[in-house]
């Protein structure tokens, strides 16, 4: 990551925060290089949005250093450090007019093309009409754009989004997405968002960090997180994932290693073992999983036990003799579509194999729904 | 008719609701408008038309119309008017340095600790108005440990020369007046003042900071243009009664520091010169009105929300 430093990277130094009674943020290195759109993603309580309050001024860390590019700015205040946040609730300020808002940080510091700057930055947000307007007068999706006007306009170091799309719903959600990542391109301005949501975080950022329980748990682009989770918190956080637990049975030939799983002899792509491991967990995911046999060489036998049709795609969950069900995610593309009872074969390449280290348990990251 | 067709479609039956909820708010308003008719308007008529009679209380009142008693009033009671309102602006301006700070820690600080402070601040009011005026004579009283303490750090000494104290005491002075009225009408400062701080967003303070503001600036900014609705609501509950206070005047006072509310008061029930002390209520009613008109206006306008 530090490969190419240059003078606006932000560098984490064994950032650590602790509360009373629990440590949000174990000691955290990190370097975020100048100008990319960065995610810290994970479940609610994982410590991401502790971190950006404290790269943003607004906790104090209880250990370790943050620098932008070659200045330290631990010790600054918030109102000194140059970077601005996208709150999570907006925090518009009610009693001034949506051009006020975005004026507010260049004329605190005395910039004298305040106006023209925030009307720009209004343009940039096309929200150039409502200038005039109170905050409570717009919609949430323009009041979140407000928000990122207020922030950009400022040219910060670093934009900090705190669930900037949170409020907003699915659709709308989406629209933002894209928007955001336009104007983080126009801008050329380093972005770190932080959510939870693991679609939004791949849709719009270059590198992730995945975090949990204070710790960034995988750190990387968001096609090597998903093609290659370290963990099986990773595996699960992002996208789904089919986890069988299967011993090594030999040495890696051809650059695949053998397995076997309740007696079925599969394969997994060797650089995906982790050492001279006896026991793995072998992760697929289930779009990688085909009905029948023209997927690969690793079989399973089973019972389809639900089929659900979702549009774009079919999601089935086959029942494997030993009781535990995988779910597998076909392409709606015209092939014939299984049904509830039938006895099927389920085969994969071994490339698309992962394998993870067998002492974790195989739930971890699996989201709760609502 | 429109309701009432929309309800068919239930399958239930047709009532009139459009005609019976079309009463209802005057009902509601009703007892309310009784009230003020009773004990306010026809009052104001009763006071007005004695400030215009003439006569005495043995041989009654006659209306005649005599409008010269206002020129009158004001020759004779000027300073007492305007002592009143000076006192009540002094008051209202320490109820409200001494007030926010404490509202602002209640409201946004205080956490678990918020009720017990507000209980704190209410609870003088379980005692009567009048005693804990009363009480201010014991704390400030010649031989007491106040006294003592300001005579010694200097403080009389200050206050005299300023002109708040006629001696080297505490009692019986501007300063003791002053200090019973903002005493008397901080709570009705705090109270307001606390409504509209609790429901300040400490976000957005953190978002003035974030955009560069410096605590100070954020204050100036944010924290006080939202609080605005409580310091207009506090300053106007604090300073129209103690213009009006006739208490604090006549226990901490002396016969120069006489309100126009203790004239009143006198007028009214020693004097007993009905059309004189109606007249001057009039006045003091009027001199409230058209500042408050004022103060409102000006603060009311583009700052708040």
């Amino acid at each position: 990551m530090a490969a190419t430093r240059t003078s606006g990277d932000l560098r984490l130094a064994g950032l650590t925060k602790e509360f009373d009674t629990f440590t949000a943020v174990h000691p955290m290195d990190l370097v975020i290089p100048e100008g990319s759109f960065f995610a810290l993603l994970g479940p609610s309580g994982c410590g991401k949005t502790t971190t950006l309050r404290m790269v943003a001024g607004l906790e104090q860390p209880t250990a370790g250093r943050i620098h932008i590019g070659d200045t330290e700015i631990t010790d600054t205040k918030a109102h000194q450090r140059n970077v601005n946040t996208v709150f999570q609730s907006y925090a518009l300020f009610p009693h001034m007019n949506v051009l006020e808002n975005v004026e507010f940080g260049l004329r605190r510091r005395g910039d004298k093309n305040a106006t023209v700057k925030a009307k720009e930055a209004l343009e940039l947000v096309q929200l150039g009409e409502v200038a005039k307007k109170k905050p409570a007068q717009l919609s949430g999706g323009m009041q979140q754009r407000v928000a990122l006007a207020r922030a950009v306009v400022n040219r910060p170091d670093v934009l900090l989004l705190d669930e900037p799309l949170g409020a907003l719903d699915l659709k709308l959600r989406r629209q933002m997405q894209i928007e955001l990542k336009r104007i983080q391109q126009e801008v050329g301005l380093t972005f770190i968002h932080v959510t939870h949501d693991q679609e939004e975080a791949m849709t719009m950022a270059d590198t992730i960090a995945v975090m949990n329980a204070g710790r960034i748990e995988q750190l990387g682009d968001p096609a090597t997180l998903y093609e290659h989770p370290a963990s099986t918190f990773v595996a699960n956080f992002l996208g789904q994932s089919n986890l069988l637990k299967v011993t090594v049975t030999g040495p890696a030939r051809n650059g695949e290693v053998p397995v076997t799983a309740y007696d079925t002899a599969l394969t997994v792509a060797a650089d995906h073992v982790p050492g001279d491991a006896k026991e793995v967990w072998l992760g697929v995911r289930p779009e990688k999983l085909r009905m029948g046999e023209h997927g690969g060489p690793n079989r399973l036998h089973g019972t389809v036990s639900d089929v659900s049709f979702t549009g774009v795609a079919t999601q089935y969950l086959v029942r494997m003799p030993w009781g535990k069900e995988l779910t597998v995610v076909q392409q709606n593309d015209g092939s014939g579509r299984a049904r509830p009872g039938e006895d099927v074969t389920i085969s994969w390449a071994a490339e698309h194999g992962f394998a993870l280290d067998a002492a974790q348990a195989a739930d971890a990251g699996v989201e709760e729904e609502g | 008719m429109a309701e009432g067709a929309a309800v068919v479609g239930t399958g239930a039956p047709v009532r009139k609701p459009v005609r019976r909820g079309r009463w209802v708010p005057y009902a509601l308003l009703a007892p309310g408008l009784l009230w003020l008719v009773v004990f306010f308007v026809v009052p104001m008529i009763t006071l007005g038309s004695q400030s215009l009679q003439e006569g005495n209380i043995d041989d009654g009142y006659v209306f005649t119309g005599n409008v010269s008693i206002y020129a009158d009033a004001v020759q004779r009671y000027w300073p007492h008017l305007v002592r009143s309102i000076g006192y009540a602006a002094t008051a209202t301006v320490l109820a409200l340095v001494l007030g926010y700070p404490l509202a602002y820690f209640m409201a946004q600080k205080a956490g678990r600790w918020k009720n017990i402070l507000l209980i704190l601040v209410i609870a003088p009011f379980f005692t009567s108005f009048l005693i804990r005026t009363l009480a201010w004579r014991n704390i400030l009283s010649d031989d007491g440990p106040v006294v003592a303490f300001a005579q010694s750090t200097g403080f009389t000494s200050l206050l005299q020369a300023v002109g708040l104290t006629s001696n080297d005491t505490l009692l019986a002075s501007k300063f003791a007046v002053i200090c019973g009225l903002t005493y008397n009408f901080l709570p009705f400062m705090i109270l307001p003042l606390y409504a509209s701080l609790e429901r300040l967003d400490p976000r957005l303070v953190e978002a003035a900071g974030d955009l560069y503001a410096s605590p100070r600036e954020a204050f100036r900014r944010v924290t006080w243009p939202l609080s605005l609705p409580g310091v207009v609501a506090g300053t106007l509950l604090t300073f129209i009664p103690a213009a009006g206070d006739f208490i604090n005047s006549r226990l901490l006072g002396n016969t120069e520091t006489v309100m126009i509310g203790q004239v009143i008061d006198s007028q009214f029930l020693r004097v007993l010169d009905y059309p004189l002390a109606a007249a001057l209520s009039f006045i003091l009613l009027t001199m409230i009105v058209v500042l408050v008109a004022f103060y409102v206006r000006k603060a009311g306008t583009e700052e708040l929300v």
